[in-house]
């Protein structure tokens, strides 16, 4: 029961990511390709989070870890370009 | 009974990480746009991050790696949705409805 709703679940997020990159490349504005990139690691980390229960595995959380700290620092920063045209003043 | 919580959440993480990723495809502009992934995704990957926090719960010792994730995604995901609508505002980004007209 636990690996039909892991794969179910796994579906879904692969599905979303699916639709995070197709806005990535239709998106109009470069503030959506920010928002939808944003997005993308956001749906890595529940994708490594299923592969972790799938594999009953706990070494993932180190990488769901580094990709949580690491997108955040790249989405502040690309607004930050975006808003002063510079990322440390 | 401890699986059928552990796959009721991870179904609900699912469903939600799905519902957030339609709003960001789906929607119209791109102030309607922030909802989307900024609430409903990362409460989809809350669900899953409890889910996976039980199930290593029942295997050994409750391990508090997912508790660390899910902070950090509650404490980041407002402040970089804050963020982009500060930069989108900037670059006066098209919307569906006017600005608030000035008083003066």
């Amino acid at each position: 029961m636990l690996a039909t709703a892991v794969l179910i679940a796994m579906v879904m997020v692969i599905l979303a990511l699916v639709l995070n990159i197709w806005r990535v490349i239709i998106g109009p504005d470069v503030t959506d390709r920010i928002l939808a990139l944003d997005t993308l690691y956001i749906n890595s980390i529940a994708l490594l989070v299923l592969l972790g229960i799938h594999m009953a595995s706990a070494h993932y959380f180190e990488a769901a870890l580094l990709i949580a700290m690491m997108g955040f620092i790249g989405t502040s920063a690309l607004c930050k370009y975006l808003l002063r045209g510079d990322i440390i003043e | 009974m401890i699986e059928i919580i552990i796959s009721v959440f991870i179904i609900f993480g699912g469903i939600f990480t799905l519902i957030g990723s339609i709003g960001l495809a789906r929607r119209p502009d791109f102030y309607t746009r922030l909802h989307g992934p900024t609430k409903a995704t990362t409460l989809g990957v809350g669900g899953l991050l409890v889910a996976s926090m039980i199930y290593f719960g029942t295997q050994e010792t409750i391990s508090m790696h997912e508790l660390l994730v899910t902070m950090f995604l509650f404490m980041t995901a407002p402040v970089s949705c804050h963020l982009m609508a500060k930069a989108a505002l900037h670059l006066r980004v098209r919307s569906e409805v006017d600005l608030p007209k000035s008083d003066k």
